[in-house]
């Protein structure tokens, strides 16, 4: 491995998980972020020489956990994704503030995704999810929509 | 207002899928990172690509030596201007039926001359990307500067420097237009407000860059490209004129795509370089810009300077608009849709929602030296609302109206349609007044009055020093559905007439075909549920392909608000037809009358007792399997195709109102919006979850130029922000709630009545925000008319600080 | 935008990572967060020779709150650890509020207080707040060994520090807050997490009418973070606020960014300076 391919790539190229995506690769916009001992960061700021011994979750994997099966339930509901390429990003770092804080309010939620960039929804549906899959993590239920 | 009824068929099926809030099942993939965009797919023997792009605005090239890349590790082969000229066609981006548009011949590379910091000089193809950047970096280029022409204004100058020697000046476009009394109308009016606005740049900036995968397969003489984009269709035609081949030997295949907004709709010089060097190589190359390279590359949009005045009767109303507007719209007319389409629609939209009857306007285009223009979500009708909503809320100010009252006065009424704009624009059928009314109900404007009038007295008092609120309202038109009036009789390669094909497959699902793509409107599950309602099946039971131009029908493909209008009046249409021909072979296998038989939701019903006589998947394999069981010499068709174009006007608009609540820190400059709102009427809506998120996603990035968002160039034509840092674009901490709500108006030029909804949450919302923020700074006696409103802006408009900023 | 190539050589211990440097001085960059570096990598704004990687120096992680003097960092301490630390939250609670402003949750898991005191960005909060709080920055090099920096004497100019090219900034130390101590840290910037369009950070000693060691330290206005010392002598001696105001004005200079002029940085720099002052208690005349 080339110690110049900083993690996103590494991923995307070597083990075929393409999941992760790469939107700026200055690290602005959030759609590469993925999971390295449980921090949700910057996978185009991080060697992928650095991650040796780590692990490394990204969204392929990050669908047997309960609080991830509640955000990509309530992402699908509230149509909080358009064309997609920056959900997986937004559903590991809103994962990871659903661990620290079950109950965040609208703007904690706003702050937290605050580094990641949607070009195409107005950002609130993805609130909704997230204030949903809360809910519903908590034991109350959530207004739904049904699934088909 | 209400639809005219359709068929039984139509009426049957408002009860069904179209309209409900219906889950995208597509989205699974994307929250499951399962998504396939381009540079996700595998392909053997890949190389790829990495361009040395020009560092300076106008230069001409002395020196371009390619040899030190091709010597480095991994190279494969490298061209510039000269050696891929001779494989390829030069494209102009020229709209034929416009008188006085002149427009230069643009090759992939660079030829001679550099225009634009960002202009593709050569291309370098190898093993990996980093490799390809390595060897790009290694090019020896040298050149002489030439005077940059940055600013639109002097480069029309006389004694400016030509950008193109093909040309006779720098003047890419003009138009006016003019009614027979306007200038009495001016010169009569009680009142004439003027108002000069200016807005900067933007770029659509759509999350996943442009990328491209192109294969060469000689043994066919074909090309296969796969890309995101917007029109696959149109982008066939493309390849096909720049490779000068056949379009029937390109294959164009739409990935997932990932964001578009108008920025994948055109013919790029390094997409173009890309194909032709998977022609010249012999193995598949793929080549996604990167960000960087995006904001020099990417068309750009929406920076216009405009002069806007509007005059007034003594009665308070409106008489006359008049705008005069310049636009510099790059180096080059983008190919094939033009450059100039913005400032067409600010000459034919300015002041049309209104009364008026008196307008003038002139549009110039100027050539420079910049990155170069093309369509942005709206495409001209936000600015043409802007330009619009700002001279009428001064207007009102000047009379010492409110500003609704003063749009409820003056809007045209909901019963005037059809209607011809003293622009000559036609507008079918719209529902101004109504928007405006729920517009102002779902925002409960006497309450945000009242808080306004609270907080005057609070200031009064001494308490929320310096922190004003407004509000802004702003109506607007869209146009969608377009007919063959621009690009068809322009001679660009779009399809204004679009197939669908349904069929029924042989376990009984409903596989229907159209030549849309999908960048994540939803078009996918919009097309499903027409084609369930239109055939009479459960949505469960149909897939859609969409976006290869091997296995879908003709499109236009999706810009301007057309793809549910079109392409799924054309499915809905294919879907009724289909529907006929199962109920007749389902009559037939069961020897009875097609009369007595209705296909509901999958199942064939007779229509005396409601009873189950067979599903569609019994059907099928009966048809399939089973042939003998049908009556001798009885073919049963289990599959149609039908088309559709609009051509009763030039597109059929749609109309809404929006209204933003600000609150402005006088102390610091610094906006905040408070709340956001969107009324649109976008004809019969066949999902609303889809649209009511795509309307604040297209809010959001109306409020970003607003506030935000600017290609910021210095003197030198360099863009200064081009990085996603520098380049502000919305985020969630910053962007409101926003509400929305629907009037319905069908269309009655197709049976679905479906107008588009994809644009119309921008095209409110630069003037809402602008006229709040005014709102806001009334007090103060102070305005801003330029775009983004930065809090430095604000901090001069109130005479805070003095300084001539840049 | 992939990063040219360059050698990447993952320090083993401490005296590793001073021979490498000592070695390869200004053609070797350090690695720490890499929330800096590697965006500059991608963009080949700086093309290495050898990237040097410090991040198994686990020595440099730590927290030191019995430190001599008060709180010693290690380079290595992540902004997120600053953030939710409890022991700094009472020691330095300049560095408690200041760390939120920092970008966004996944950059703060990754950067360092070293990588952003060395890097030495004029608009970030670091920096700023260790001139504030009079820190002392420490840097180790094969030839000299470990010296100490006063913050304020460590930023130089634009990107120059006082590190010379084969020191590697091992961490900092913090005084402890007295009793008496008041802090306050805001930052104006366009976007939540954007860097400071403007910012300030103030630490002080006393209460309104006797302020004695007030550090207003601005940042996103120059080229360092800038003590504003004459203002602050203005107002510890008691002068109007308006005389401070005056004083502010005239000495900073700032540089015009993307989006501000210097006279609308001039401009926010006082109101929060006003905020800062009413923030600590002190009556502003007039308005």
């Amino acid at each position: 491995m080339s110690p110049r391919e900083h993690l996103a790539d590494a991923l995307r190229q070597r083990c075929g998980l393409t999941g992760t995506h790469l939107g700026c690769e200055h690290g602005v916009c959030g759609a590469c972020t993925v999971r390295v001992d449980g921090a949700a960061i910057r996978g185009c700021l991080m060697l992928a020489v650095q991650a040796d011994g780590r692990q490394v979750r990204t969204i392929e994997g990050a669908g047997d956990d309960p609080v991830m099966q509640a955000l990509q339930h309530a992402f699908v509901e509230r149509n909080a994704l358009q064309c997609g390429y920056c959900t997986g990003g937004f559903l590991l770092t809103a994962a990871e503030l659903l661990e620290l804080d079950p109950d965040p309010s609208r703007e904690a939620i706003r702050e937290y995704l605050s580094g990641n960039l949607c070009r195409c929804t107005g950002y609130q549906a993805i609130v909704d999810a997230v204030e949903l899959a809360a809910r519903r993590l908590r034991g109350q239920s959530g207004t739904d929509v049904a699934l088909p | 207002m209400s639809r005219a009824p359709d068929t039984p068929e139509a009426t049957d099926s408002r009860a069904g899928a179209i309209g409900r809030p219906t889950v995208r099942t597509e989205a699974w993939r994307f929250v499951t990172g399962a998504g396939a965009y381009v540079d996700d797919l595998p392909a053997h023997r890949l190389l790829h690509a990495a361009f040395l792009r020009s560092p300076v605005a106008h230069g001409s090239i002395v020196k371009l030596d390619l040899a030190p890349a091709l010597q480095m590790e991994g190279v494969v082969a490298a061209y510039d201007g000269e050696a891929l000229a001779a494989h390829c066609q030069p494209v102009r981006g020229l709209l034929a039926h416009l008188p006085d548009m002149q427009v230069a011949r643009q090759w992939p590379l660079a030829r001679g001359r550099v225009r634009w910091v960002g202009e593709p000089v050569a291309i370098v193809i190898a093993e990996s990307r980093a490799l390809a950047e390595d060897a790009a970096q290694a090019i020896a280029f040298e050149w002489t500067d030439l005077p940059p022409l940055v600013d639109a204004g002097a480069a029309l100058q006389p004694d400016a420097p030509l950008l193109h020697e093909e040309l006779d000046s720098n003047l890419m476009f003009s138009a006016t237009v003019a009614t027979a009394n306007v200038e009495q109308a001016f010169a009569q009016a009680a009142s004439v407000v003027e108002l000069a606005l200016r807005s900067e740049r933007v770029t659509p900036m759509a999350l996943e860059p442009r990328g491209i995968l192109a294969q060469w397969d000689a043994s066919q003489n074909r090309l296969t490209v796969h890309m995101g984009t917007q029109v696959p269709w149109m982008m066939q035609a493309v390849f096909a004129n720049v490779l000068g081949i056949g379009q029937d030997q390109v294959r164009v295949v739409a990935t997932d795509t990932g964001g578009s907004f108008g920025s994948k709709i055109h013919c790029y010089g390094d997409e173009s370089a890309v194909a032709v060097a998977a022609r010249l190589v012999g193995r598949p190359i793929r080549y996604v810009v990167d960000r960087l390279e995006a904001f020099v590359s990417d068309v750009h949009a929406r920076g216009h300077e405009a002069t806007v005045r509007a005059a007034v009767d003594a009665d308070g109303r409106l008489t006359a608009f008049a705008v005069d507007d310049l636009c510099g719209a790059g180096a080059f007319s983008i190919y094939p849709r033009g450059s100039v389409n913005e400032s067409r629609h600010v000459l034919g939209l300015t002041g049309a929602c209104y009364q008026a009857t008196e307008y003038r306007a002139r549009i110039r285009v100027a050539l420079q030296t910049k990155a170069i223009y093309g369509q942005y979500r709206g495409v001209g009708h936000p600015l043409a609302c802007l330009f619009t909503e700002a001279a009428v809320d001064a207007a009102a100010r000047r009379l010492g109206m409110d500003p609704l009252a003063f749009r409820r006065r003056n809007l045209l009424p909901d019963d005037a349609y059809p209607h011809r704009a003293p622009s000559g624009a036609r507008f079918e059928r719209l529902s101004l007044c109504a928007c405006l009314d729920e517009l102002a109900r779902l925002m409960d404007y006497d309450r945000l009055r009242a808080d306004q009038r609270e907080r005057a007295a609070d200031h009064a008092r001494g308490a929320h020093q310096g922190v004003y609120r407004g509000i802004g309202l702003a109506v607007f038109v869209e146009n969608s559905n377009h007919s063959s009036s621009n690009y068809g009789r322009g001679g660009a390669p779009i399809a204004s007439r679009d197939g669908a094909m349904v069929r029924l497959t042989q376990g009984g699902g409903i596989q229907c075909a159209v030549g849309l793509t999908d960048s994540g409107q939803g078009v996918t599950t919009a097309m499903a549920q027409i084609a369930a309602d239109a055939v009479g099946a459960s949505i469960a039971d149909v897939r859609v392909l969409m976006g290869d131009t091997e296995h879908t029908p003709v499109s236009g493909g999706n810009w301007g608000s057309r793809g549910t209008g079109i392409s799924g009046e054309a499915l809905w249409q294919a879907g009724i037809a289909l529907r006929a021909q199962l109920v007749e072979a389902a009559s037939a296998l069961h020897a009875c009358s097609p009369d007595a038989l209705e296909l509901v939701e999958g199942a064939f019903l007779r229509r005396d007792d409601q009873a189950c006589v067979c599903t569609l998947q019994a059907l099928a394999e009966a048809i399939y399997f089973r042939p003998e069981r049908f009556p001798r010499g009885f073919q049963p068709e289990p599959a149609a195709q039908r088309h559709y174009a609009q051509t009763e006007y030039d597109g059929i608009y749609t109309n809404g109102a929006s209204a933003s609540w600000v609150e402005v820190d006088t102390r610091t400059g610094f906006i905040k919006v408070l709340g956001h709102w969107i009324v649109d009427d976008c004809g019969t809506v066949i999902n609303p979850l889809l649209l009511d998120e795509q309307l604040r996603g297209a809010a959001v990035q109306g409020i970003g130029q607003a506030l935000f968002e600017g290609c910021l160039y210095g003197d030198q034509g360099e863009l200064r922000n081009a990085t996603l840092a520098d380049y502000l674009v919305p985020m969630a901490a910053e962007m409101p709630d926003i509400h929305v709500g629907h009037v319905t108006t069908p269309t009655a030029t197709s049976a679905l009545g479906a107008k588009g909804g994809a644009e119309a949450g921008v095209t409110g919302a630069l003037a809402s925000v602008v006229n709040a923020i005014n709102d806001a700074l009334a007090p103060l006696d102070a305005q801003v008319l330029e775009l983004p409103v930065t809090p430095e802006r604000v901090l001069r408009a109130i005479g805070a600080i003095r300084s001539p900023a840049s | 935008m992939k990063p040219a190539p360059f050698a990447y050589v993952r320090a083993e211990s401490f005296e590793h990572a001073l021979d490498v440097l000592a070695e390869h001085g200004d053609d070797a960059l350090v690695l720490a967060g890499g929330q800096s570096l590697v965006p500059m990598l991608n963009l080949r704004l700086v093309q290495p020779a050898v990237v040097l990687d410090i991040n198994a120096l686990h020595a440099l992680s730590t927290i030191d709150t019995h430190a001599e003097g008060g709180l010693r960092l290690g380079a290595l301490v992540r902004h997120r650890e600053i953030a939710i630390h409890p022991v700094i939250a009472t020691r330095a609670p300049l560095l408690r509020a200041a760390a939120p402003w920092i970008a966004h949750p996944a950059v703060r898991h990754r950067g360092t207080l070293g990588g952003s005191l060395a890097l030495g960005d004029p608009a970030a909060e670091w920096p700023a707040c260790a001139v504030a709080l009079d820190a002392t920055i420490r840097l180790a090099s094969r030839a000299r060994g470990e010296r100490c920096v006063a913050a304020s004497a460590f930023f130089q100019g634009l990107y120059q520090s006082d590190r010379r090219a084969d020191e590697l900034l091992v961490g900092c130390e913090f005084p402890r807050a007295s009793d008496d101590s008041v802090f306050f840290f805001r930052e104006l910037a366009r976007r939540h997490g954007d860097y400071a369009s403007v910012g300030l950070a103030v630490s002080a000693r006393g209460r309104p009418g006797a302020w004695q060691d007030l550090r207003l330290v601005f940042f996103g206005v120059g080229d360092t973070p800038v003590s504003a010392t004459a203002c602050s002598a203005a107002l510890i001696a008691g002068d109007a606020f308006a005389d401070a105001q005056t004083r502010l004005e005239a000495e900073l200079e700032p540089r015009a960014d993307l989006w501000f002029s210097a006279p609308a940085k001039r401009h926010l720099a006082v109101q929060l300076l006003r905020d800062a002052w009413r923030d600590l208690g002190n009556p502003i005349g007039g308005t």
